[in-house]
């Protein structure tokens, strides 16, 4: 059928070929140990991580490099998101917030290299993530408040009559959370690469190549900014939720 | 061109139902999940790791450091301040005291110079009074000497005239007739 359209028009369309997941040696199945295009660009996210954050800090400059700047940048970042959203006992979980910001936002800008793998754009990696977050701060609410993290889905504020009505609602959208998480960061990085390789399709067209380029360009940075307000929503949700999990009332 | 373009955008319509039907969106095959989510979590790990172990200890102490750094300094710039502001005080003062001092030996000399002045002055005016003295002295002997000479002329002269007139005249009537007439020229001559 694609060779069909290609001899009709001279168009090829395959924007889903770059999530493609494909073993790095050799042919065969995918077993779970397998080395894929998908680890290496994991790999290569852990090495930027670790450059970026320990080699370009292991100066220990008063005076700041640019590498130690953006280093810094990102530590304060963070953590001034962390302490206003959670709060000072929030810190403790700091380690982990940051670990997920660090991996989406250097998985969703090395995405943007042409010819590269985007890891984020999957969503068994954007579920698992959301997944960690949604068990891990549900346990944390109720060893830190014991069943009265239930209060969470008791909206004490409203009339007495409406509250069980508005606790169904509470729980239902307590559920969606991970769904709405993950699919929001995969479903962002997807459609934006897919629009520019569709884009791109249509430089062959003589006629509409430049606006099609003009198309790429655009995509291009629009997606740049997409990198890492995804990252800064996953991230800052992240926190919302930590918060609800330490102090459930509302 | 717009029917280049329908025709590019069905012929989209058409590969994007091709790949559905050749297997869809690779993100919802699901036989790579597992490799997926062990890879995931051994990077979440491996990341974790960087972080709590070199990136986040280092970076924290590289701020606190940095924070450190420069309260010391704003500390140390308001201590030199400080003592800037000591050494201005001390400098007026100094200042002060050797304008106070300056006054003072001024004030002595003058009054040094005031007391020698005043005993110049003091031993001039002894000096000026003994000379007049002495010159009030010699006035007076001179002038009594004068009134002696003119009694000595007088006499003479009333001898004489006593003599050409042709009385005779004894010594001492003559000098007492001198003398009476001396004193009321005295007594009413003389101021």
């Amino acid at each position: 059928m694609a060779a069909e359209a290609e001899s009709e028009t001279g168009l090829v369309f395959h924007p889903m070929e770059q999530f493609k997941i494909e073993p790095l040696f050799g042919e065969g199945p995918i077993h779970w140990y397998t080395i894929t295009n998908q680890t290496l660009w994991m790999g290569i996210a852990v090495l930027v991580i670790f450059l970026l954050l320990v080699v370009g800090t292991s100066r220990r400059a008063l005076v700041p490099s640019r590498i130690q700047s953006i280093g810094e940048l990102a530590y304060g970042f963070i953590y001034r998101m962390v302490e206003d959203v959670v709060g000072k006992e929030g810190l403790k979980y700091f380690p982990y917030v940051m670990t997920l910001f660090m991996f989406i936002v250097v998985s969703n800008f090395l995405g943007l290299i042409p010819m590269s793998f985007t890891t984020t754009s999957h969503i068994a990696v954007t579920v698992v993530m959301a997944l960690l977050v949604f068990v891990g701060v549900t346990i944390l609410g109720f060893v830190k408040n014991g069943i009265g993290f239930l209060k969470l889905f008791w909206v004490s504020s409203a009339p007495l009559a409406l509250r069980p009505v508005l606790a169904i609602i509470e729980v239902i959208s307590y559920f969606v959370r991970p769904v709405s998480h993950s699919i929001r960061l995969a479903g962002n990085i997807m459609a934006g690469h897919a629009v520019i390789k569709v884009f791109a399709a249509f430089a062959a067209l003589l006629a509409v190549a430049p606006l099609s380029l003009l198309g790429v360009v655009a995509m291009f940075g629009m997606d740049m900014l997409v990198a890492f307000v995804q990252a800064y929503v996953f991230t800052i949700l992240t926190c919302v939720y930590l918060k609800d999990a330490l102090h459930p009332a509302h | 061109m717009t029917t280049e373009a329908t025709e590019a955008a069905m012929a989209a319509g058409h590969a994007a139902g091709a790949a559905a039907e050749k297997g869809g969106m690779p993100q919802l095959d699901f036989s790579t999940f597992p490799n997926q989510i062990f890879w995931l979590l051994v990077t979440l790990v491996v990341v974790y790791l960087i972080l709590t172990k070199l990136a986040l200890p280092r970076i924290s102490s590289v701020l606190a450091e940095r924070q450190g750094t420069i309260t010391n300094d704003l500390a140390a710039a308001e201590e030199l301040k400080l003592k800037a502001q000591e050494a201005e005080e001390a400098y007026n003062k100094a200042l002060a005291e050797a304008r106070a001092e300056a006054q003072r030996i001024a004030a002595e000399t003058r009054a040094a110079i005031q007391a020698d002045l005043d005993k110049a002055i003091a031993k001039a005016d002894d000096e000026i009074a003994a000379k007049t003295a002495q010159a009030q002295k010699a006035i007076a002997e001179i002038r009594a000497h004068a009134l002696e000479s003119v009694q000595e002329v007088a006499k003479d002269v009333a001898r004489e005239i006593v003599a050409v007139l042709g009385g005779k005249a004894d010594a001492r009537s003559i000098t007492a007739a001198v003398k009476a007439h001396l004193k009321d020229l005295k007594g009413e001559g003389r101021p």
